[in-house]
């Protein structure tokens, strides 16, 4: 009973992040028709986002302390962290909170590599077939992959929570259930913050009249426009939006995941699976695919069912996502007429 | 009109000629001809091959291989300070490169993907001429390349690789491992786990699903169970899994009272991690302290693993803390060329590079069969390990095995590891039948 109560909470937070990166992709697809391969590179992008405020707050004032030497016979380093030597402890908080904190940085930095992507590249491809547009947002993810990796090399660079939230929550205790159910509390609050967020990208959609808009331009893009409305505009910062999603979904999964150059196309592929299951444009499907196959994966990597089916887990999605496909072709919330034509 | 003639003593220079061709021995005449083994050097160089992993799960311990290797080709060379070339027994290297021959080196990308590594070894055979492949941080990739290496008949100086099969199962003749193996980290750890956590114990092993896991696990359960544990659960994590939480949470209901991590690199930093996260280190079963051990670290992995590493035990080939002659003149060079100290992926790699530079030496010629002689059954000290065997029956190195624990009281960023026990080499010596495998032919081979 732990055991499964432990897998559902992994399945959560599996479910969380893959739900935030299909919500943005089926979003852009929506609304612009694209079909955006360089969406997992903006997750990773968000998670260098975090990555380069940690290093830039971690900058150090070396010392050398002559009077010390190192094995190979230098006068050994003295670092300090700038910002703990110009601000004492305020600074030391301020380095272990890096992680929250990068959300503040990483919302205008995504939103403008966003609306920048949009404007620059995927623009022209509108009219394009989806091979093309797949190939060019494909191509550009590559591009983006090595930029990273030329500056910040192929190793995972690893970030810590907060202190507050570096250790495991027992929610045995706190539900009166054994004392074996503890959860990391980051991970806990990974899947509190993805709820946050997909609550409020509904909320944007639906209470808003931009929102309102946006989802009439995604049912038929050609009335709103002879409406006067420039739905095109709107549309960028939907896409910008999308790649702001994306990027936060990345910041807050470094303290879990410590991210490398490759990590956007390690959850680009389940995405995909997720939106596809879920249904092509279906934000809601998108949403709950996201956190239906990552509680599956979580339940089939339970020690009882890989005795019976060996290498279940690895399979588990791509097996679903079959079936799906086969009784329900549109996927779980999918609408008529989207890529059908 | 010209006619062609014959004089009785021409014919007799001229037989006398061919018998003397007919009766040299074949040697003489193979080792004039250019062909005769794979990439025979030429000119006044000669190019050594460095396969190491530059992305990828253990691309860390790649980048410090090939420092490492660089720093090699330097003391081959004559250049810089010598390092381990001062304190080896061997005094055949004189600092003129090879047999006279300037060394020079090309590199490849293993990617740590078996048919990529095969692939670049192939190309700094067939296209640059590598006369020696070097390098690895995995065994399954090291198993992969030695096979082609026999193939083609280049001598095959394993870098990091830790699975009984390099030196077991999957020997060859044209193999030679430095690093120690699976089976040797369970002789090592064995005495230790006993003492510090007791006989009395359940194990959980996560293991990485391939060559180099298996053979570890095997190993760490057969030594474990021998001390009386009990064996939970061994459970195979694909490579590269970065999230391990559906790995993990079934080790908190399990009754386990050790984690046993049989990963390494990423893989390890990710799993410790996330076990850390999961309260594993703060943790009561069956009324001990939870444990974690990790049989095979590195400080290159506790580097990534932070705070998370202390405390923990493990084994590991070689810890640049080590005071003896060869490691301090080696972390000297190595930390002057590049400002840290060096990992033991980079002194396996170093010391394979100068073990083989010194067999060509001593064998007076680079033809395979006459090195592969040179190497086996060769003794030397001097690079770190102690005395040290390079065993014939299945080219494996006896040396010395450190069992370490992470620092508690580290006073440097780099100070992360504290050697527990140096686990001296006649303890982790074995039988080398144990594993089977066939070494199979020394013939050269042109290429």
């Amino acid at each position: 009973m732990d055991a499964i109560f432990l897998q559902f909470l992994n399945g959560l937070d599996k479910g969380g992040a893959y739900a935030l990166i299909a919500l943005g992709l089926t979003l852009v697809f929506g609304t612009l028709g694209v079909v955006n391969f360089a969406h997992g590179a903006l997750f990773m992008l968000g998670a260098f986002c975090a990555v380069t405020f940690n290093k830039f707050l971690s900058y150090e004032l070396v010392v050398l302390d002559e009077t010390k030497k190192t094995a190979w016979g230098t006068a050994v380093e003295i670092r300090t962290p700038y910002i703990e030597a110009w601000f004492g402890d305020f600074g030391t908080q301020i380095l272990n909170y890096s992680v929250p904190i990068s959300i503040l940085v990483a919302i205008p930095v995504m939103l403008l590599i966003g609306v920048s992507m949009e404007r620059g590249l995927i623009k022209h491809f509108y009219k394009r077939p989806h091979a093309d547009q797949i190939l060019v947002t494909f191509g550009l993810a590559i591009v983006i992959q090595e930029v990273i990796k030329h500056y910040f090399g192929a190793n995972p660079i690893p970030q810590s929570a907060p202190d507050i939230v570096s250790g495991s929550a027992n929610i045995g205790a706190w539900l009166g259930l054994s004392d074996n159910i503890v959860y990391p509390w980051w991970r806990l609050v990974y899947f509190g913050f993805s709820a946050l967020i997909i609550g409020a990208v509904f909320a944007f959609l639906q209470f808003t009249t931009y929102g309102m808009v946006v989802r009439a331009g995604m049912r038929d893009s050609e009335t709103v426009g002879m409406l006067g409305i420039n739905i095109e505009r709107r549309f960028t910062v939907v896409f910008g939006i999308a790649a702001v999603v994306a990027g936060l979904a990345g910041v807050m999964y470094t303290p879990i995941l410590p991210p490398d150059f490759h990590m956007g196309m390690d959850f680009l592929v389940l995405s995909f699976v997720v939106v596809v299951v879920g249904g092509m444009g279906s934000l809601s499907g998108a949403v709950l695919a996201g956190f239906l196959l990552g509680i599956l994966q979580s339940f089939a990597s339970m020690n009882e069912i890989t005795s019976i089916f060996p290498g279940i887990d690895q399979i588990i999605i791509y097996l679903v996502a079959v079936v799906i496909l086969l009784t329900m072709p549109r996927g779980l919330m999918g609408r008529e007429g989207v890529m059908e034509e | 009109m010209s006619r062609l003639t014959m004089t009785r003593r021409g014919l007799l220079k001229a037989g006398a000629a061919s018998g003397v061709a007919l009766a040299a021995p074949m040697s003489f005449i193979r080792g004039a001809h250019a062909a005769d083994f794979c990439n025979m050097p030429t000119g006044s160089s000669v190019t050594l091959g460095f396969n190491v992993p530059q992305t990828g799960a253990y691309a860390d311990e790649g980048a410090d291989e090939l420092r490492a290797y660089k720093l090699a080709v330097k003391h081959l060379n004559g250049e810089g300070d010598g390092g381990m070339l001062n304190t080896f027994t061997s005094k055949a290297l004189k600092g003129n490169g090879v047999l006279g021959k300037k060394v020079e080196y090309v590199t490849g990308d293993t990617q740590t993907k078996s048919d990529a590594a095969r692939a670049s070894a192939k190309r700094m055979i067939e296209k640059d001429g590598a006369i020696m492949i070097t390098g690895g941080s995995s065994s399954g990739v090291a198993v992969a390349v030695q096979g082609l290496c026999q193939e083609t008949g280049v001598i095959f100086m394993a870098g990091l690789t830790h699975s009984n099969d390099t030196t077991g199962k999957d020997k060859k003749r044209y193999g030679f491992r430095h690093f120690f193996n699976a089976y040797q980290s369970g002789l090592a750890l064995g005495p230790i786990l006993a003492d510090q956590l007791g006989k009395e114990r359940s194990a959980y092993h996560l293991t990485a699903d391939y060559n180099w896991g298996w053979t570890q696990e095997e190993s760490i359960k057969n030594t474990t169970e021998g001390l009386g544990w009990n064996t939970v659960n061994a459970v195979r994590t694909p490579l590269g899994a970065g999230d391990f939480s559906q790995y993990l949470t079934p080790v908190l209901n399990s009754g386990a009272d050790v984690l046993i991590l049989n990963h390494y690199g990423k893989d390890m930093v990710n799993s410790l991690t996330q076990a850390v996260q999961f309260g594993m280190r703060a943790k009561q079963v069956n009324g001990k302290d939870f444990e974690i051990v990790v049989p095979l670290f590195s400080r290159l992995m506790a580097q990534g693993a932070g705070e998370n590493i202390k405390g923990i035990l493990g084994t590991t080939n070689w810890n640049w803390s080590l005071q003896d002659a060869g490691s301090t003149a080696f972390v000297k060079s190595f930390g002057q060329e590049y400002g840290f100290p060096p990992s033991q992926a980079a002194q396996t790699c170093y010391v394979q590079t100068l073990l083989y530079a010194d067999a060509c030496e001593r064998a007076g010629t680079f033809a395979p069969p006459q090195v592969i002689a040179a190497l086996e059954g060769f003794e030397f000290d001097g690079m770190g390990n102690g005395k040290t065997l390079y065993r014939a029956a299945d080219h494996q190195c006896m040396k010395d095995v450190l069992v370490v624990r992470g620092n508690e009281n580290a006073t440097s960023q780099f100070d992360l590891l504290e050697v527990v026990k140096i686990v001296p080499r006649d303890q982790v010596t074995y039988d080398p039948a144990i594993f089977g495998g066939d070494l199979g032919p020394a013939d050269a081979k042109a290429c």
